[in-house]
């Protein structure tokens, strides 16, 4: 037997295990996707005192293996070793909450009942003695028959012994091969049973738990809760801009000084070129967003963490539910400020089909910090730098008002699908909220590593890709002298001949032009009319602060604000539309949304564009 | 009474549920949670804004939000 063995976490919701399985594996985990479904795969390496390394696979949470949600059916297939190209795990590590032990030995029962070799993590046990509470391990493992190894994940505590466990439970496997199999037991009789055995297990337990409550109180209060909340909400997208500036300054400026050593040091001609107006450019312009992205997620990150995530949704559930979702849809459309691609993946946790299908439709509405460069430029180039009240900027009132357009288009939407596509009962809101804890820095870190690295992928992938590719177009065929160099590149007669659909609304060439590369990702028309004005003024340095000069020479205020309500509705980013497609399993869905966004981008530019001319602006 | 006409802090068990209020895969994952008949369990929040929605249910240790309509459907007796 040299095949390397598999281990799966497995255990309830909120039970630790994501912390456990970084703590057991470290950073070095491989992410992907469960084939033909849209759950996460984790796995990671552990070693154990042996030596012998193990696959370490983190199942999703569940309540119990009479499946509920796509994650669950996941966790029971693979437990079962029924999910095809998935090899059944050789040991199980069963994750209990020490603090909440009656609720999650139900589904424990089960999972021990399988009779794989499984060892019990008796997990947040910090957090069961500071609520109170003084357990007996022994007296767990006597009742279950297995291991039982009390462990803190984020402090490491119990990992060795856990790690022993493993390894002395994988020996077993042969003496249990043969049990045979339990008759079916029923709910009521497993919570029973999981009453005593919680019972036998506890020393002793004070009737309150304190903290927990108390932080409740405040958070989760009729008038303070949304209060803190919109405050919470509002320091974050203060961050978001304000924090992130010098280290995207920095950033950019290193794209500068490349683009310039490059210059230095190669012949002036196509390579040149292409280095530094294509990739560097193109790249660059986007790269330049790491440092929003990563905060964002900092504090999204933070949120779910400490367990204040699902108190978020608690105060947003009634809001929610006057447009016919759930609490439950906030945490997507939260990170979908972030980028749409992580908010669509995260809908996974609805339960109800309809509602998740519905949070998928409208992700693409909630402002991604893609768009935020596209609107920088335009609303810098366009809208005076004046004052409308003590601290309030113009300017910063315009971003701030297209932010609230997204939503409150997001909200109509979903309440118009609601009754339409997605027509159904209104669904449900169930959902556990977990204790309070302090996070972990290593998770945190971990985490933002993760994000930060999909990120940089798709930077170094499709961006580059399409920035290359429109570089080449602008710059092919070579213009004869006296005509402009865009009028006469393939980009040039592509958006010829895509103009007379925009021009109604107020578009001009370049705009088209723009439109175009930014279906890779929406920074791209950016750098693209960066690109565009630069290959036409043959200008080498055409720096955003450029960009903006350009801009706003060239182009109208009623063009200028169609542009920016356009970008507001438009699915411009294939990624999206992909993830869309593979979260809903055929191109129906994605392809309606494509068809709807469209449909809003037009009608509302074109409405703005109107609007503004009519009103002699 | 209902659970949904409980007082905030007041304990009480879950005599009975009709099920046949509560949407299928609502009912399952209640019962997951171990929200079923037998159940001892308090309110400890209630909704936002004025609003009664969502209530925050103590059960066990644990805290689990759900709706009024859920509450609505569980007879319970104070303990």
């Amino acid at each position: 037997m040299t095949r390397q063995r598999r281990a799966a976490l497995v255990g309830n919701p909120n039970a630790g295990k994501s912390a456990l399985f970084n703590a057991l594996t470290g950073a070095r985990q491989k992410i992907a996707n469960y084939p033909g479904v849209t759950v996460e795969r984790k796995v990671g390496r552990l070693v154990l005192p042996s030596g012998e390394p193990v696959e370490l696979v983190d199942l999703p949470g569940s309540y119990s293996f009479d499946a509920a949600s796509p994650d669950e059916e996941v966790t029971r297939k693979v437990v079962m070793g029924e999910f095809p190209g998935e090899a059944k795990p050789d040991a199980l590590i069963l994750v209990l909450d020490a603090a909440n032990l009656e609720q999650h030995l139900v589904f424990a029962q089960e999972v021990i009942e399988l009779g794989v070799p499984t060892v019990v993590a008796l997990n947040m046990i910090d957090l069961a003695e500071r609520d109170g509470l003084v357990l007996d391990p022994a007296a767990l493992s006597q009742a279950l028959g297995v291991p039982v190894v009390p462990t803190v994940a984020v402090r490491r505590r119990g990992l060795d012994e856990l790690a022993e466990a493993i390894g002395a439970a994988e020996t077993l496997a042969e003496l249990r091969e043969h049990d045979e199999p339990r008759p079916h037991i029923t709910l009521p009789e497993r919570r029973l049973t999981a009453r005593n055995i919680a019972k036998a297990a506890i020393l002793s337990e004070s009737a309150e738990h304190r903290i927990h409550a108390g932080l409740d109180k405040v958070l989760l209060h009729p008038w303070l809760g949304p209060v803190i909340l919109f405050a919470l909400l509002f320091v974050m997208f203060q961050a978001v801009f304000a924090w992130a500036a010098p280290f995207a300054d920095a950033l950019d400026a290193g794209a500068g000084a490349l683009s310039g050593w490059v210059i230095d040091s190669l012949p002036a001609g196509f390579l040149r070129d292409l280095l530094t107006e294509g990739v560097i450019a193109g790249v660059g312009a986007v790269v330049v967003f790491l440092p929003q992205i990563v905060i964002l997620f900092f504090f999204i990150l933070l949120m779910e963490a400490s367990g204040y995530m699902a108190r978020a949704a608690f105060v947003m559930d009634r809001m929610m539910a006057s447009v016919g979702l759930s609490g439950k849809s906030f945490i997507p459309l939260l990170s979908s400020f972030a980028c749409a691609i992580p908010g669509i993946m995260a809908t996974r946790s609805i339960a109800d089909p309809k509602d998740r299908l519905t949070t998928i439709l409208i992700a693409p509405l909630m402002t991604c910090s893609a768009r935020l460069p596209v609107y920088a430029v335009v609303i810098a180039a366009v809208i005076p730098a004046t004052s409308v009240g003590p601290g309030i900027g113009l300017q910063g009132l315009v971003l701030f008002a297209l932010y609230v357009l997204g939503i409150v288009g997001a909200m109509v939407v979903a309440l118009v699908l609601r009754r339409s596509v997605t027509k159904g009962d209104a669904s449900g809101f169930i959902m556990e909220l977990p204790r309070y804890q302090m996070p972990a820095v290593k998770d945190l870190l971990i985490g933002l590593w993760q994000r930060a690295w999909v990120f940089l992928r798709r930077a170094g992938t499709i961006i580059f890709a399409a920035t290359v590719i429109l570089w080449l177009l602008l710059t092919f065929p070579k213009a004869d002298p006296g005509e402009s160099q865009v009028d006469a590149s393939f980009a040039g007669q592509i958006a010829g001949a895509m103009h007379p659909v925009f021009e109604p609304i107020g578009f001009n060439r370049e705009m088209t032009l723009a439109l175009v590369p930014a279906m890779a990702a929406r920074e791209v028309a950016v750098s693209s009319l960066a690109t565009t004005y630069a290959v036409d003024s043959e200008d080498e340095d055409a720096t955003n602060a450029a960009l903006e000069a350009k801009v706003a020479a060239l182009w109208s205020l009623p063009t200028a604000l169609a542009f920016l309500a356009w970008f507001v509705f438009a699915p411009q980013c294939i990624s999206t539309i992909a993830v869309a497609r593979r979260e809903t399993n055929g191109w129906k869905w994605p392809l309606f949304m494509v068809a709807y966004l469209f449909g809003l981008a037009y009608l509302f530019a074109g409405l703005t564009y109107w609007g503004a001319v009519a009103l002699g602006l | 009474m209902t659970l949904e006409g409980l007082s905030i802090g007041q304990r009480a068990r879950i005599v009975s549920v009709e099920w046949d209020r509560i949407a299928p895969e609502d009912g399952k994952r209640l019962r997951a949670l171990g929200i079923d008949e037998g159940a001892r369990i308090a309110i400890a929040h209630r909704g936002v804004f004025g609003g009664r929605d969502p209530i925050a249910v103590l059960i066990g240790r644990m805290t689990v939000a759900l709706r009024r309509a859920h509450a609505a459907a569980m007879t319970v007796e104070q303990l």
